[in-house]
């Protein structure tokens, strides 16, 4: 097991977009080892993408469960993700490991049906909602060279508008 | 080495008037750090870091050309630090009919919490006839949500006020 080190921007390595993942080997579950690892021992985050530790591809691990009351589906592992239906928007608040000291702003979907493989291949399929759904969009954007930064819609809370249900 | 002065400036509002200031500073070798810059009441204000070789006299001869265009600047030297922001984690909101105190007494509440204010807006809504306030604060602190909305409570009561008390849950991907 080995930690392996973010990239923070403005490495230009973050803003490429990464390839498929098409085998899955002892190598692939090695590396995913290695980014449990980094994640686990940086700092406290709720996800990590593959090219943020400089391996260009659509790999991601998201586990929201450290926050309390957040629904969520556990320590996920998830490869090739695509997100295949969305609802609603939703604004709040988001940092990046890869961007550090800074937070703000970000709409998105509220709801996602997500499909994605699992460290084997297999298909994995799960309806998520709020902070984990969340969490999967933040780190899908890695994926595509996109930060937080990209999809800013104010630096401050001030002023939103309420949601009313 | 360079030393930290914080730039404030009001103005009546008409376009341009970051561009110069900014240009004015540039020119003089100066780096620039956190702002705030808004428009209140019709008129422009910015409230800036700005790092610079010299000395205060320096920067006041610096913006003198962008003052004479009627912009008043206020520079003050100050002990500035950048990368030290604090994550806000709680949100309020209070509006109501336009009335004196609402800032003062909101924050009174909030203090006595030991909340520490990030950041601070008001305005003012609806009609000349019937001005509606709000008042939105983002904050720091160890009290709970339902801490805080009980001691707002009591005074949404008193002045017939709304409150709302948010947890702000940043998520760090």
């Amino acid at each position: 097991m080995a930690r392996l080190e973010i990239l923070t921007f403005p490495d230009e390595r973050l803003k490429q977009v990464s390839q498929p993942v098409e085998t899955f080997d002892d190598r692939l579950r090695q590396f995913l080892r290695d980014l449990e690892e980094t994640m686990d021992g940086g700092p406290p985050s709720v996800g990590i993408a593959a090219p943020q530790v400089g391996r260009f591809e659509r790999i991601l691990l998201v586990d929201v469960s450290i926050k309390p009351k957040i629904k969520n589906h556990g320590r996920l592992f998830l490869i090739n993700p695509r997100i295949v239906a969305e609802q609603g928007q939703e604004v709040a608040r988001e940092g990046c490991l890869s961007v550090p000291d800074f937070t703000g702003n970000v709409s998105r979907a509220e709801t996602i049906e997500l499909e994605a493989q699992d460290p084997y291949g297999s298909p994995l399929s799960f309806t998520m909602t709020g902070f984990e759904a969340r969490a999967v969009q933040h780190e899908m954007d890695h994926l595509d060279g996109l930060l937080f930064l990209d999809r800013l819609v104010s630096r401050r809370d001030l002023f939103r508008r309420k949601k009313y249900k | 080495m360079k030393n930290w002065f914080m730039v404030t400036l009001v103005g009546q509002d008409k376009p341009g008037i970051v561009a110069a200031v900014t240009r004015a500073l540039y020119e003089g070798g100066c780096n620039l750090g956190e702002a705030s810059m808004v428009r209140l009441g019709g008129m422009f204000t910015i409230m800036m870091m700005v790092e610079y070789g010299g000395d205060e006299a320096g920067m006041v001869a610096l913006t003198a050309p962008v003052e004479s265009t009627g912009l008043r600047i206020h520079i003050d030297a100050v002990q500035g630090t950048l990368h030290r922001h604090i994550e806000p984690n709680i949100r309020v909101t209070v509006y109501g009919a336009d009335q004196a105190g609402i800032v003062c007494e909101t924050t009174e509440a909030l203090a006595r919490l030991e909340l520490n204010i990030i950041n601070l807006e008001t305005d003012v809504g609806g009609t000349d006839e019937q001005p509606i306030y709000i008042l939105h604060i983002e904050g720091v602190t160890d009290t709970t949500r339902e801490d805080i909305e009980t001691a707002l409570a009591e005074l949404a009561r008193r002045k017939h006020i709304e409150t709302r008390v948010t947890s702000i849950n940043t998520l760090i991907g």
